[in-house]
Parts: structure tokens; sequence; C-alpha cells
């Protein structure tokens, strides 16, 4: 099992393959339609992370002391984005996913994605991550 | 005809000669703001380099020049609206900040508990809001005319919600979201008739079209400097003499009393008496150099211009397969919003970015219009006399390209 830095790394490397924007939307767009969608009965209005132009549903569980993420979009590149979040943060403990330090984004250009403007859904989401994390964690200590 | 030389046009606005993304700038966005000839520009830099100084309230000569330049503006204003009188011409922060006045002021004044106010289904949310919050205050009830699926008005509805209770008619002239060209002559009509007054959102009529007020015979109109080539942060409130003479004053401060004491204050005259604070100066003489800008090229050739790279842009879009126009009516201003099958806007509007052109995603500030029309927003294209249609061409073919990844 990776761990979220390590997952974060292997992310970076496979997008170094693209060096044009083009190409790593297509990849992202392919995560995005690959992306298993979050169970029905998550997809509520309580899982739900509102944005301005795109909606995502995060769905957060814990199994054997790791926090389980399920999370979808409405739109398909948010979606791809989302799941990579996904993938780095699912199935790590709550403490090590508040340690973690998110470095991935940033590095394969796609910064852009997290600015308020956007207001895609996606920062919010980050937010809520943590907050999950910190919500098992207490619940772990009890 | 074509009496547009988009060429020489494109010229007197600098920012369309920049790149984005590495490609050349396609400005689409004119609904949200429109760029800034060099007219404009050069006059906000001169004024902060050789004229600056506060107005209404100096004895020496800068003073007096700020001031007499700023009036001048108002006349500009009022010759390009057919307003009566200068003081009819309110200086404002823009559309929001004249709505905002008006449902402060007249509120106070004209409505009570249990009296209606109707708005539209297609109305900016800076539209809606401020009666909401003025009902919600005073008790009185708002009441919306709904539309048909091309998104145009339903005159007959309308007519059933006027009553003896209505006491404001609100509505938007042009519709930022469907492009609709509302008839408000008939609306204002309808309203008078029954002994309504009547406020016109013209923040998308007036970079479009030719508004004048006394032929309208609406009691206010709105509209931003921004959105028809002037700077951000300025607009305009028109109101009828008569009436906003019988009106509280809306912010308290300087410039819109005429003699403070501890015990009383008197007000100052129209226009001052809603005119509190330093105003934003520059961003009168900026709306004044953006409306001889207009003036030049010809309001009505830019209105018959845009006409036509609209049905240019429809005819083509409806080419390709899965595209579904938002906003049919009949009697359309230059927007053009659309949604594709199978896609959402924002990775539309996402893609074609890195294509460089600018659009809008999402709903537009109109969320129960999108309600309307249960979607979760659009995307849009909203043309101004700088679009040609070799931009348009461009931009087709990129929204063809970034349905070939997204489907
Ligand atoms: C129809 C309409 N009304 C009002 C507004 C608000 O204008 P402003 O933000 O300049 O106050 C807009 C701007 O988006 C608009 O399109």
């Amino acid at each position: 099992m990776n761990s979220i830095k390590e997952t974060q790394q292997e992310i970076v490397e496979e997008f170094a393959l693209f060096d044009e924007w083009m190409d790593k939307y297509e990849h992202i767009i392919e995560l995005g339609k690959d992306l298993p969608l979050i169970d029905k009965n998550y997809k509520t209005d309580e899982n739900l992370i509102k944005g301005c132009q795109s909606k995502v549903w995060l769905h957060a569980e814990l199994k054997a002391s790791k926090i389980i993420f399920t999370a979808d979009s409405d739109a398909i590149i948010t979606k791809g984005i989302v799941g990579l979040v996904i993938r780095v943060f699912s199935n790590h403990t709550p403490q090590e996913i508040i340690d973690a330090d998110l470095f991935f984004i940033d590095q394969i250009g796609l910064q852009e994605h997290l600015s308020p403007t956007r207001s895609n859904g996606l920062l919010s989401m980050l937010k809520q991550i943590r907050m999950y994390a910190i919500a098992f964690s207490t619940k772990a200590d009890a | 005809m074509n009496f547009i030389n988009s060429d020489k046009i494109r010229k007197d606005f600098p920012i369309l000669q920049r790149q984005v993304n590495g490609k050349p700038l396609i400005y689409f966005d004119n609904g949200a703001t429109s760029q800034k000839p060099q007219q404009v520009i050069d006059v906000i830099n001169r004024y902060y380099q050789h004229e600056n100084s506060n107005i209404h309230r100096g004895i020496h000569t800068l003073s007096q020049e700020a001031t007499n330049a700023y009036e001048k503006a108002r006349t500009t204003v009022l010759q390009f609206i057919n307003a009566k009188h200068n003081h009819e011409v309110i200086f404002t922060s823009g559309t929001t900040g004249s709505i905002n006045l008006v449902a402060s002021s007249f509120g106070k004044k004209h409505i009570h508990a249990g009296d209606e106010i109707i708005i539209s289904t297609m109305e900016h949310h800076s539209n809606i809001v401020p009666w909401q919050m003025l009902c919600e205050e005073k008790k009185a009830i708002l009441k919306v005319i709904p539309i048909n699926d091309k998104g145009e008005l339903l005159i007959d509805e309308f007519k059933k919600l006027l009553s003896p209770k209505t006491k404001l008619v609100a509505v938007t002239h042009v519709s930022n979201t469907l492009g609709t060209i509302n008839p408000v002559k008939e609306i204002i009509k309808l309203a008078k008739t029954a002994g309504a007054f009547v406020l016109i959102d013209g923040a998308q009529a007036v970079p479009h079209t030719k508004v004048n007020v006394q032929e309208l015979d609406c009691d206010f109109y709105a509209f931003s400097a921004h959105k028809m080539f002037g700077p951000t942060g300025v607009g305009i409130l028109y109101g009828k003499e008569a009436i906003l003479n019988e009106l509280p004053p809306y912010q308290g401060g300087g410039d819109m009393i005429k003699t403070v004491t501890f015990e009383k204050t008197t007000y100052n005259e129209l226009p001052h008496k809603f005119e509190a604070g330093t105003p934003n100066i520059v961003g009168g003489l900026g709306l004044a150099a953006a409306i001889d800008y207009m003036n030049n090229i010809g309001i009505a050739n830019i209105e018959a211009y845009e006409h036509e790279l609209l049905s240019y842009a429809t005819e083509k879009i409806k080419k390709i397969e899965g595209v579904r126009i938002i906003g049919e009516a009949a009697n359309k201003a230059s927007v053009l919003s659309f949604l594709v099958d199978g896609t959402h806007p924002s990775d539309i509007g996402m893609i074609i970015d890195k294509l460089g052109i600018a659009i809008r995603t999402g709903h537009h500030c109109t969320e129960p219009l999108m309600n309307r029309f249960d979607i979760p927003g659009t995307a849009r294209a909203s043309f101004a006399f700088y679009n040609t249609k070799e931009e348009i061409d461009t931009f087709i073919l990129a929204l063809e390209r970034a349905l070939k990844m997204l489907l």
C-alpha cells in the first residue's frame, strides 16, 4: 500500500508524460469517465458540495481504522481531478490524512482548478476531506 | 448592410491584441463585462495625471474643473438615454447599486404590508434579492411573471398578476442569460394603467440598443458603465423628477445635505440627495467617454452588426449535433446560451479557455431561471461590436474539438 506521498509522486510521474495541456485534459477526462460512480444512496444533498460551476458529492466511511472516500461530480474534468484526489487520500488513517502535504495538483499544473474563482467545489472538497479526517480521528480516540 | 469596420475598431481595444494560453484572445464574455477602448482608458489616465480633485466642495481651479467635467458627464448620460433633466440622472456604483437605492428609498415611502411587487422569471439576482429583502421587511408580496419555453415573458399572465395592490413592476429590458429583448414599452403601459411604478433593469440593453426613457415612460431605469465599454464601479439610476423628489434619501453623508446640526439635517436637492460622499469621479468621466465612443460608431450600427453576429453564430452552432440553445425568443440581443447533450457547460468552458476563448458558464446569476428550464447552467457566448465572424468560426472549431474530447 502506497503512502499518500508515494501516490502523489506516482501521479506526478504519470502526468510528466504529457507536455501539452490537451493531452493532460484528455487524460483527466478519461480518468473522469473511469471513476466508479458513488453509490446512489450516498449521492445525497448531505454529501453535496455545491460549487458555482459544478457539483461534487463526497462520501466517507471508516473501515478498519481507515477512511474510504467515494465521490462524483456532474462535470467530467472536475470528476477526473476528484478521482485523483480520492486515489491519494482514500484508504488511509485519519492521522495520515491530517499530516499529509498536498503537492501533486500544483506539480501537475492544475492549481488553477483550486482557485476560488473556479468555484467548482474542488477546494471545498479538500477542506471536507480534512474535516472528515479530524472528525474520524476524535472518534478513533474515543 | 454593414457599417462596422471591425479591423479599425479592434485597434481601439488594446486588450484584444493580447494572447491567452498562447492563442489570440477571443473575448465572448461581453455580457459579464465589456472591454474598454483606448479613448476611455486615456480619459481615466488623464484625470489622475492632470485633473484629480474633489468635486462640489472646492473653490480652487482644479476642483472647479473636476466639478464641471463631472456635471458635463451627467449631461452626456442625459442625452444618451434622453432624460428630461440633468438631476434625473443619479450616479451610482452600478446596476446593483441603483436597484438597491430604489428598493431602499422607494420601499420606505411606497411599500406597505400586503402590497405587491412584480418581477419576472428571467431576472438577474440583483433584480430579485433587493425586492425579496424589501418584501420580507415590509410584509409585502413578490409575484413573478412566467415565461414560455423560448424564454419570452407571458404578457397575458402578467396582466393577470396586475391589480390595485401592485405597487411596483421591476423587469429586465434584456435578459443576460437568454438574450430576450422584453417588450418593456408594453409592460410599462400595462403597469401604469394598473397604477404601478416601473423600474427597468437596463444593464444588458444599453450596450446594444438605443434607450429613450421619456418614450418608454418608465419611472426608473438602471444600468452599469462597465457593460457598455466604460469603467467598473459606476452606473446610473434614472428616475423621474417628481418621483425622486418625493423619496427619502438613501445614504447619509457629505454632498447630500443642505445644512447639518445635531438636532436636524436638511437634505440637498436632486441629484445630490442620492449621491452621498465623494463619488467615483473618474468613473463618471469614463462612462461619458464610453458614450461618446459608442455614439461615434452609431448605436444603430452596433445593434445591426451584433444582430448579424448572433444570427451567424446561431446558424453555425445549430449544425453541431446535440446542441440545445437556451433562449430562442423572436427578439434577441447578442447572447447565445447553449448546452450540449452529454456534457457539462463548465467542461466546455475550461477546454475552450485553453484555446484562448473566453465564454461564461454557470447560472449567470439567474438561478430561478435555470430552475425554470431545469438545467444546472449554460455555456454563454455574448458578442460585442468588436467581435467578428472569423472569431465565431474559430469558436465553433474549438467547440467541436472540446466535444470530441468530452464525448
Ligand atoms: C441583467 C443584469 N442586471 C443586473 C446586473 C448587475 O450589474 P452590476 O454587477 O454591474 O451591478 C447584471 C450584470 O451581470 C445583469 O446582466
